[in-house]
């Protein structure tokens, strides 16, 4: 799983029907410290998060898919975790 | 998933029988500011996607999962098409 910021939401009409209720969120991957790491993308919501909030996003298939509760979904990223605080020590 | 423009399409006569049908076009990945992220790719359309539009795309074994049951070939799939999107 990797660690990223929600920074704003995608809305589409004509999509594929797997995607009919999810909520769209674009997600900025982060380092630990908060600094961003390579380019946004897109993963489907599964635990309601927002703009703003830390999230933990798989970016895997399968994972996705079982985020969205359907099976063969055509998703590859998914939030499964709102974060509430993030340990770590850079020296180590 | 990624967000991405169509910028252009691809003939292919001869190819994989299971890609028969399907239309391939090229995308430009972006940021969420709409600069290009990284090399264009050929994509599948699964949603009636033209060049112009910004579309999100899934990459992976998934991308032959809306072309399903045929085992398409695919590493790219076109499976939206925004309307638009919000930063903050």
């Amino acid at each position: 799983m990797t660690i990223g910021k929600v920074i704003g939401a995608v809305v589409s009409t004509q999509k594929n029907r797997k995607f009919e209720g999810a909520k769209l969120l674009l997600v900025q991957p982060i380092n630990p410290d908060e600094t961003p790491r390579g380019h946004a993308l897109l993963a489907i919501d599964g635990v309601g998060a927002g703009v703003n909030e830390r999230v933990l996003v798989v970016l895997e298939g399968r994972a996705a898919g079982e985020a969205l509760g359907k099976k063969a979904a055509p998703v590859d990223a998914a939030i499964v975790g709102i974060i509430d605080h993030i340990d770590f020590d850079a020296s180590l | 998933m990624h967000l991405a423009r169509v910028i252009g399409d691809v003939v292919v006569t001869r190819k994989d029988e299971n890609l028969t049908g399907l239309k391939l076009l090229i995308i430009q990945p972006l940021t969420h500011d709409r600069q290009p992220a990284g090399r264009a790719l050929v994509a599948a359309d699964s949603v009636g996607a033209g060049v112009g539009e910004e579309v999100f795309f899934v990459r992976g074994k998934e991308a032959s999962f809306p072309f399903y049951p045929p085992e398409v070939p695919l590493d790219a799939s076109i499976v939206g098409i925004i309307d638009h999107w919000t930063i903050g």
